[in-house]
C-alpha cells in the first residue's frame, strides 16, 4: 500500500443528536484501502461498523453529524463534495449491498427493470440496449435461466437470489469500491459460502476493491485481507487477517476470538467478554473506552489512548498491548 | 438407552391451492406441500441432539410437531412411553405432559411478552400448569432465576429493560421452570443438561455451535433426515454430499483456506407434491446421476451408529467407525 489508497478515512467522528444526549457513535477513526484490497470490519452490534459505512456512502441518518475527519476517495473528499457528485459517485464508482436485499429492492418492480434503470443511469447504456445488458449482469451473479427471472418480482426469488439481484445492481457499472454490509447475514450458511464466494471472484476479476462489515470474525477472517475490529466507536486494532488471528495485542479482539466457536474449539475453550459497551451518551467518556472492562487496565488508561504501529499494517490502541 | 423421546415415521403436509371455489368447481385435487416426510429420530435422557440444515427444510415444523404445537399427518410420537401425537396440539397445553417439553426461541425479544415483567414471564407456565401458592409460586420462580444467573433484582423489569442475553436467561427460565449465540447462554444449557439431566433437541445454523453442544446430529433436507450421527463423526467425515457442503459452508478462520470449499448451485427442489422416486437432493447434488432421479435413497445405517440416505455415500465404514469409536470414548463436550 505504498500508492494513493483508493480510500483513506481519517480522524472521523460522528455524533447522533438524539433527545436523551449526544451520542458519540464513532470517534477517531481511521483506516485505508488500497484499490483491490478486501477490508473486514468486525465488531458486536452497536460498535459502530453500520456508522462507518453509511457515513463512507453519505447516507447517515439526519440526526447524525460528523463533527471530525476526512473520507477522501480517488482524490476527492466525499464528506465535502455536493450531493449531485455524490449522487453520480454512487451507482458508478461507490456500491453497497444490505443485509435484508428483499427490504433493499423495488418490491413492485420486476428484477431485470430495476438493473436496466441503473445501467441506464449510471452506465450511460441506451434504454434499447438495457435489457440485453441487465441480462448479462443477472447470469453473471450465477442466476440460472435469467431471461425468466429478469421478469420476476423480488417476492417470487429466494433470499439468496435477491442478494445476487443486490449484487448484479450493485455491480452493473463496475464501481471502484463495494460495501457490504452484512450482505450474508439470514442468509443459509450454503448460500452464504456461494453469494461470498462470488462477490470475492467478481471483486478480484474487476480489480474492485471491498469493505466487508461483518459480525462473523470467521467470515471476515476468510474473506478479508486485513482486518479492522471496532469497540464502542473506536477502532481498536487493524492487521491482516492471518496476523490478526495468529497474533492479536489487543485485549478485545484477544476476547472476541477466544469468545468465536471455531472449528477446533471446545466449549471449555471458549470464553466469555465481560461486560458490555459503554453508554456512549455519557460526558466523562474514558480515552479507551474498553477499560471498563478491560483485565489489563492500568494508571495510563484514563490518561490518553495512543495507536501504536506493531508492525506495517498493523495497529493497535491500547496503552498497554501484548 | 430407552429414549426420552422417540419420534416415529411422522409427516406433517400442508394443502396448497385447490381449495377454493373456482378450483373445486374445476374438480383440481389439492396439491401438498410435505414440510416434514417420514422423519424417524429418537433422544436419550440427558443427550442433545442437534438438528440442522437449510431454511425450508422443515426443521421449524419439525421441532413444532415435537413440541405438539401444531398435529402431524400421520406418524407418532411416544415422549417418555405415551403417545402424545395422539392428543390433539389445542388441547395438549392441558396436557401435564406440556410441563415435560419446552422450547426456547431464538428471538428473546421476540418470544417475551413486552407487557409482562421477567416474573411474570417464568411464572406464567408455572401458572398454568401447577397449582401453586403465591408463596411458592415466588419462590419457585426465584429458584429458576438463580439456577440461570439472572439477578433476582430483574425480576420486575420488562423486557425493554433487559439486556439480550438476561433476556435469553428469562427465555430459559421460561422453559425449565417446571422442570445472534452467546458463549454464556451456550455454558447455561451444557451447565443445566448436566444438573438437571435436561435433553436438547438443539436447532441451529451455527455448526459450529452444533458442534460444541450436540452428542448427536440430524441433517434435514426438504422435509427428510438426510444423515444422522455422532456429531464428532458426522463433522469429521460427512457422508452425506449435503452435509459435506454444509459444513465446508463453515468460515474456516483461514485466510484464503476456501478454494478446494464443496459449493451447491441451483435452489432446492420444489417441495409442493415432490416425486417420491426423485432424491430430494438431485439437481444441486454434485454427485447426481441418473439412479438419483429413478430410486429416492433410503435412510440407511452404515455404521451401526450412522444413518445416510444416499446412494453414494462418502464415508469409508473404516474411517467412519474409527471416527465413532472416538466420539464415544472421548466426551464431545467438556467444560
Amino acid at each position: 500500500m505504498s500508492e494513493v489508497p483508493l480510500l483513506a478515512v481519517d480522524d472521523l467522528a460522528v455524533e447522533f443528536r438524539t433527545r436523551s444526549g449526544t451520542v458519540r457513535a464513532l470517534e477517531r477513526v481511521g483506516f485505508a484501502l488500497a484499490r483491490g484490497e478486501t477490508l473486514g470490519i468486525v465488531g458486536e452490534s452497536g460498535s459502530g461498523k453500520s456508522v462507518t459505512a453509511f457515513a463512507i456512502m453519505g447516507i447517515l441518518d439526519a440526526a447524525a453529524r460528523v463533527t471530525a475527519g476526512s473520507i477522501v476517495f480517488g482524490g476527492l473528499d466525499l464528506l465535502t463534495a455536493s450531493e449531485r457528485t455524490l449522487q453520480e459517485m454512487r451507482g458508478r464508482e461507490l456500491a453497497m449491498i444490505f443485509q435484508n436485499p428483499r427490504a433493499a429492492l423495488n418490491p413492485i418492480r420486476p428484477i431485470g427493470r430495476q438493473i436496466e434503470d441503473i445501467l441506464i443511469r449510471h452506465a450511460n447504456v441506451l434504454p434499447a440496449q438495457a435489457r440485453i445488458r441487465a441480462i448479462e449482469k443477472l447470469a453473471a451473479v450465477n442466476i440460472a435461466d435469467p431471461e425468466r427471472r429478469a421478469r420476476a418480482y423480488p417476492f417470487e426469488l429466494s433470499g439468496g437470489m435477491c442478494q445476487r439481484v443486490m449484487i448484479a445492481m450493485a455491480l452493473a457499472c463496475s464501481p471502484a469500491l463495494l460495501v457490504a454490509d452484512e450482505p450474508t447475514t439470514g442468509l443459509d450458511v450454503t448460500t452464504q459460502a456461494v453469494i461470498m464466494d462470488l462477490v470475492a471472484d467478481l471483486a478480484r476479476r474487476e480489480g474492485m476493491a471491498s469493505l466487508l462489515i461483518t459480525h462473523d470474525l470467521g467470515l471476515a477472517m476468510d474473506y478479508c485481507d486485513s482486518i479492522a475490529v471496532m469497540h464502542a466507536g473506536h477502532i481498536v486494532e487493524v492487521a491482516p487477517a492471518a496476523e490478526l488471528f495468529r497474533a492479536p495485542r489487543h485485549p478485545y479482539t484477544q476476547k472476541l476470538i477466544a469468545a468465536t466457536p471455531r472449528p477446533a474449539a471446545r466449549l471449555g475453550d471458549l470464553a466469555a467478554i465481560p461486560g458490555g459497551l459503554p453508554d456512549l451518551r455519557r460526558d466523562d467518556l474514558p480515552p479507551c473506552r474498553y477499560s471498563a472492562r478491560c483485565e489489563r487496565r492500568g494508571e495510563m488508561c484514563d490518561e490518553t489512548l495512543p495507536m501504536i504501529e506493531i508492525a506495517a499494517g498493523h495497529r493497535v490502541a491500547c496503552q498497554y498491548p501484548q | 438407552m430407552t429414549a426420552l423421546l422417540s419420534v416415529d415415521r411422522i409427516e406433517k403436509r400442508y394443502a396448497v391451492g385447490g381449495r377454493g371455489l373456482l378450483a373445486r368447481l374445476r374438480q383440481e385435487k389439492p396439491a401438498f406441500l410435505h414440510a416434514v416426510d417420514t422423519v424417524s429420530f429418537t433422544i436419550g435422557r440427558g443427550e442433545t441432539v442437534g438438528l440442522v440444515g437449510e431454511s425450508g427444510c422443515g426443521k421449524s415444523t419439525l421441532v413444532r410437531l415435537v413440541t405438539r404445537l401444531i398435529d402431524p399427518t400421520a406418524g407418532a410420537i411416544s415422549f417418555d412411553g405415551t403417545d402424545t401425537a395422539a392428543v390433539p396440539a389445542k388441547r395438549f397445553g392441558r396436557s401435564p405432559l406440556r410441563s415435560r417439553i419446552q422450547m426456547v426461541f431464538q428471538d428473546a425479544e421476540g418470544s417475551l411478552n413486552p407487557r409482562f415483567t421477567a416474573f411474570d414471564a417464568i411464572a406464567a407456565p408455572a401458572r398454568r400448569l401447577a397449582r401453586l401458592s403465591a408463596a411458592a409460586l415466588k419462590a419457585r420462580v426465584e429458584e429458576v432465576a438463580a439456577l440461570t444467573g439472572l439477578p433476582r433484582e430483574l425480576l420486575g423489569r420488562f423486557p425493554h429493560q433487559l439486556s439480550g442475553g438476561q433476556k435469553a436467561r428469562v427465555g430459559i427460565a421460561r422453559a425449565i421452570v417446571d422442570v445472534s449465540v452467546q458463549v454464556v447462554i451456550l455454558r447455561l444449557l451444557d451447565d443445566l443438561k448436566r444438573r438437571l439431566g435436561l435433553s436438547y433437541l438443539f436447532v441451529s445454523h451455527d455448526l459450529n455451535v452444533v458442534r460444541l453442544l450436540c452428542d448427536r446430529v440430524l441433517v434435514m433436507y426438504l422435509g427428510k433426515i438426510v444423515e444422522s450421527g455422532p456429531a464428532d463423526a458426522v463433522f469429521a467425515q460427512p457422508a452425506h454430499p449435503y452435509t459435506k457442503a454444509l459444513l465446508s459452508a463453515i468460515p474456516s478462520f483461514d485466510p484464503g483456506g476456501k478454494r478446494n470449499a464443496v459449493r451447491l448451485s441451483g435452489e432446492p427442489r420444489s417441495p409442493i407434491d415432490p416425486d417420491p422416486n426423485v432424491c430430494r437432493f438431485y439437481g444441486r447434488c454434485p454427485k447426481g446421476v441418473e439412479r438419483c432421479a429413478t430410486a429416492m435413497p433410503a435412510l440407511t445405517m452404515v455404521t451401526p451408529d450412522r444413518q445416510v440416505a444416499c446412494h453414494f455415500p462418502e464415508t469409508e465404514p473404516k474411517i467412519a467407525r474409527s471416527a465413532a469409536d472416538k466420539a464415544l470414548n472421548g466426551e464431545t463436550l467438556s467444560s
